[in-house]
């Protein structure tokens, strides 16, 4: 009997490890003969922990049960685990859920042993390396243009791009850097690849290595991930001992090793150039552009960074062409993107699927609405500098030029539902003293006027109760919104004002105790009339 | 202490980001990083003690005084308050007796526990969630984790 249980955090965080041991101690006792795989999530957070038992006669191999708990392991296994307990959820393939994605990114995830690079192979691993190997550096590059991919941290700037600029800088040394610094609020994307499927990362940062002639990688991780760290450092030795990473990476004569890196607990540092001073040893400070890092990046040196997932995106790329990864999704928004539908959400978890889906449809028909039941009243998308959206709004495409046409982005991915509990102001107070805390200093838009917009707004709060300007007060927000908006250097301070404007636009009630604001403060940016 | 100190942290010195991995080390090995250890550290690496506190201060991760026994990680970040973090935070502020906002670390008066704000462990559709002596936990309903805690407070074990 084979069974399958996440290591993933998140299936930890609500006791897999408990039911792994509950597993091995009945298994010893009752001398059935188990094999248990700890694999990566399937991202179905509600299920888990979620145990799957292999079956050739299910769809998709496996029959899963969840959420489970270590008091319902002796019962199933004496009941062979049969379908009529009450946590069976079928056979995997039926999921709903998994059914209704592409699986690109994630298509291992939960399925094999992320440990194993045997595994890893067995199950389509390494055929984007294959590839590569065979190329040119201008023609792996030339695949990446083609695909039309863009950035997956936050900027969705075209990849293609930027390993041109650094392909063609002349160095003695370039490196790769991938952000796994994954900060925002509502995503971890990153870490559940990093966990459930770290070879397939390793992968793709040694494709980019091959194209832009980079010898070595780091992977700067937040500290906040420990298990990926353990997971990250497992993988690379035996990346090591296979010779996929070393002196000639998979036999191709090039070098190239990866080292990962521990952040210290600082969001600023997922800012790329803060993140290149981090990874030198200095305070994360955000530098000005230009030079950009493709050009000076890492100790002055020409350096790729990019995102976990757009790296995790590489080989598949490869793998299929540039030209068949162009077919998915929608218009300059190409391909798949790992929605992380978080917060207050009842079926909370990773949805992979084409750019294109409607926010909406992806929050009630998918998610399933709020957790709590109650009316859906916000959704932030895209961390803790994207918008606090309506229920009016939710028709819109989840692609980069739709969200940018209403001055929000999509970011990371990061789907963040509130129920009609949420009280907006208090969401603007907190995006203002979130930029305050974590602030690199350098500008004083960014440093003082955060600290500001969070006291402008405990005293929208108290006015509210207590009576008072509060038309007054906004306009003072508004002013510093745009100072903010104008004079700061990176997107910390000055996308900070998207939370606010977008909570006091879409929301104006929760500030106000009125919902028209005609003739006042202007949060749209065109004059209220 | 200096002298281990000083060996513990050579091996960086030439290493990308050496600093910032001597700063790790010494914060495993001692479990904060002490006054003493500034001048050592710069002697080592030939920054100033300035450079060098420039660096412990910019980082939330490094402490200048020893924790608690247990340290517990409260998320503060959007996706946990809108399932109820800010009520956790409360609940388990008012059992420990903290007062007053929530920025710093507050460590309780029997020295036993240490509480953390931190903004987002990607556990963002499992919250409210909290790393407990770095062990992730997820979906905590704020009575049982206030009382778990509770009991570690009044030495119940560890
Ligand atoms: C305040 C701030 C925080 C950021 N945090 C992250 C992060 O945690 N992870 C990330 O990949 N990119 C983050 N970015 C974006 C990076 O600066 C950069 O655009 C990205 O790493 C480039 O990789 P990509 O092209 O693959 O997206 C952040 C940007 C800003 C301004
Ligand atoms: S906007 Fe803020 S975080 Fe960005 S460089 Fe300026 S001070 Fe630093
Ligand atoms: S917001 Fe709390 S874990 Fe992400």
């Amino acid at each position: 009997m084979k069974l399958f249980l996440p290591l993933d955090s998140a299936a930890v965080a609500v006791g897999a490890d408990a039911v792994a041991d509950e597993i091995s101690r009945v298994t010893a006792k009752m001398g059935h003969s188990v094999t248990l795989v700890r694999t990566g999530s399937r991202g179905l957070f509600w299920l888990e922990p979620m145990l799957e038992i292999e079956d050739e006669n299910a769809v998709g191999g496996r029959r899963a049960f969840g959420p489970v708990s270590p008091e319902m392991i002796a019962p199933l296994l004496d009941g062979n685990f049969s379908d009529d307990h009450p946590a069976a959820l079928g056979a995997v393939g039926d999921i709903d859920f998994l059914k209704a994605q592409t699986r690109m990114i994630f298509s291992r995830c939960g399925i094999t042993d992320p440990l194993s690079l045997e595994d890893y192979k067995i199950h389509g691993g390494m055929t984007g390396f294959g590839a590569a190997q065979k190329m040119s550096p201008k023609t792996i590059v030339e695949e990446i243009t083609t695909s039309g991919l863009r950035g997956r941290g936050g900027a969705a700037f075209p990849a293609g791009i930027k390993w041109n600029a650094v392909r063609k800088a002349k160095a003695d040394q370039k490196y790769i850097v991938c952000n796994a610094d994954e900060g925002d609020s509502g995503t971890f994307a990153d870490r559940m690849i990093m966990e459930g499927d770290p070879f397939l990362l390793i992968e793709g940062m040694v494709i980019a290595g091959l194209a832009v002639g980079a010898s070595k990688g780091f992977i700067y991780l937040r500290s906040e991930y420990p298990v990926a760290e353990h997971i990250l450092t497992a993988a690379l030795a035996s990346a090591r001992a296979d010779g996929l990473l070393g002196a000639s990476v998979g036999g191709t004569g090039k070098a190239f090793d990866i080292d990962v890196f521990m952040g210290a607990g600082a969001y600023i540092c997922g800012e790329e150039t803060a993140l290149l001073e981090s990874l030198e040893g200095k305070r994360g400070q955000v530098r000005a552009k230009p030079p950009l890092p493709a050009l000076e990046g890492l100790d002055g040196k020409p350096t790729l960074v990019h995102n976990v997932i757009s790296l995790c995106t590489v080989p598949s790329v490869l793998a299929n062409g540039g030209a068949w990864y162009r077919d998915f999704g929608v218009g300059k928004s190409t391909g798949t993107m790992p929605f992380q539908l978080a917060g207050n959400i009842k079926y909370g978890g990773l949805f992979e699927a084409p750019f294109g889906l409607e926010l909406g449809d992806l929050v009630n028909r998918i998610g399933g609405g709020t957790r709590t039941g109650q009316q859906v009243r916000a959704v932030q998308v895209g961390g803790p500098l994207g918008a606090y959206l309506p229920l009016s709004e939710l028709d819109i495409p989840l692609d980069y030029e739709a969200f940018a046409q209403i001055g929000a982005g999509v970011g990371h991915g990061g789907i963040t539902v509130f129920d009609d509990s949420v009280d907006l102001a208090a969401q603007a107070k907190y995006a203002f003293d979130f930029c305050a805390h974590e602030s690199c200093g350098k500008c004083t838009p960014c440093r003082i006027g955060s600290v500001r917009g969070g006291e402008l707004m405990a005293s929208i709060i108290a006015k509210r109760q207590n009576g008072g300007d509060v038309a007054g007060t906004l306009d003072l927000v508004a002013d510093l919104c745009e100072v903010m908006e104008d004079g700061s250097l990176c997107a910390m301070g000055g996308m900070t004002p998207v939370p606010v404007k977008s909570a006091i636009q879409y929301f104006p009630e929760d500030f106000t105790g009125e919902t028209d604001l005609t003739g006042r403060t202007d949060f749209t940016g065109e004059k209220n009339k | 202490m200096q002298t281990s100190i000083a060996a513990l942290i050579k091996p960086f010195v030439c290493d990308t980001g050496g600093l910032l991995k001597a700063l790790h080390a010494v914060q495993n090995t001692y479990g904060y990083i002490d006054a003493v250890a500034v001048p050592v550290i710069a002697d080592v690496f030939n920054l100033s003690k300035a450079e060098i506190k420039g660096v412990i201060s910019f980082y939330e991760d490094f402490r200048r005084s020893p924790a608690g026994h247990h340290v517990i990680k409260i998320c503060q970040a959007e996706a946990c308050q809108a399932v109820g973090a800010r009520d956790l935070t409360e609940k388990i502020r008012s059992a420990l007796g903290f007062g007053g906002p929530f920025s710093g670390c507050d460590t309780s008066v029997t020295g036993r526990i240490t509480l953390e704000p931190v903004y987002c462990l990607g556990l963002c559709a499992s919250g409210p969630a909290a790393m407990l002596d770095g062990v992730p936990r997820g979906r905590l309903n704020s009575e049982d984790f206030t009382r778990e805690i509770k009991a570690l407070e009044n030495g119940a074990e560890g």
